[in-house]
């Protein structure tokens, strides 16, 4: 059922399309990967993603998390969020995981952290409100 | 603040030359003052969802990250482009269906290697913004 609304999500998305990230239910909620791709990169001196694809990516996986476990159906809209940037993101996979902090009937909190090789290193970490549709 | 000739032109650089912005299209537009403004025409593969058909919030943000990058450059320009540190972003209202989107972002203060941003994006009024941003950039330039 939650594989089904996420799956949902990305596919009525043109713009997580364009993103490439994928969304999979997981034990206690969503895990959500972003493979590498060059259209993705904000910064070709280092090499790193750019910062927007990277908040994109966690708002998206805020959604989602909201999406499998709260009983909505229509995927949340995202009302305020804040982006903290901790390590540049290499040219590599990306993975992300959200926390539901407060789930409301109108409003929901929701933190999310992306990190690539080393869970323990996030590369960013969104904090966000969303209302729920 | 105002910019060198040089600073001016790698801010306008980045509107295009960054793949992220090529691939979305991102159109410069004025940068004077430590103002940077820029917009990206509507395109049917940016849109948040098929039925709404407005563009994606991960774009708004993706616009306002970016136009904030060039604003800082546009006052100091290093070896390297900014980097952002944080972003905090309000979405008053979704973008209008099919509607281009214009953002402007403002550098308004260079304390040490911090830079603040504030701005906003909107759709056809300025004074009817879409979303709003204030922000903070790493920089390691020098005054252009």
């Amino acid at each position: 059922m939650s594989q089904d609304k996420l799956s949902a999500l990305v596919a009525g998305s043109p713009y997580l399309k364009f993103l490439g990230l994928e969304l999979t239910a997981v034990e206690g909620g969503v895990l959500a990967t972003l493979p590498f791709s060059p259209h993705l990169v904000g910064n070709v001196q280092l090499p790193a993603l750019h910062g927007g694809v990277l908040a994109a990516f966690m708002e998206a996986t805020a959604k989602a998390g909201l999406l499998a476990l709260a009983d909505v159906n229509t995927p949340p809209v995202a009302s305020n969020v804040t982006i903290d940037y901790l390590r540049s993101g290499r040219p590599v996979l990306t993975y992300a995981r959200a926390r539901l902090v407060k789930v409301g009937r109108r409003v929901s909190n929701v933190h999310v952290e992306a990190w690539q090789e080393d869970v323990t290193r996030p590369v960013a970490a969104l904090r966000g409100h969303f209302l729920m549709g | 603040m105002t910019g060198s000739d040089a600073a001016l032109a790698a801010a306008f650089g980045m509107a295009t030359t960054v793949p992220q912005a090529a691939a979305l299209g991102f159109e410069p537009g004025t940068i004077a003052d430590g103002k940077a403004m820029m917009s990206l025409p509507w395109r049917a593969d940016l849109v948040e969802d098929d039925s709404s058909q407005a563009l994606a919030s991960g774009i708004i943000t993706t616009m306002l990250d970016h136009c904030g990058g060039m604003a800082v450059t546009a006052v100091k320009v290093g070896q390297f482009h900014p980097a952002t540190l944080d972003l905090r972003i309000d979405f008053l209202r979704p973008a209008a269906a099919r509607a281009a989107v214009t953002v402007q972002v403002h550098c308004y203060r260079v304390a040490g290697p911090i830079a603040y941003v504030r701005g906003e994006a909107w759709d056809l009024d300025p004074a009817d913004p879409i979303a709003t941003v204030q922000g903070a950039f790493v920089h390691n330039g020098v005054p252009a």
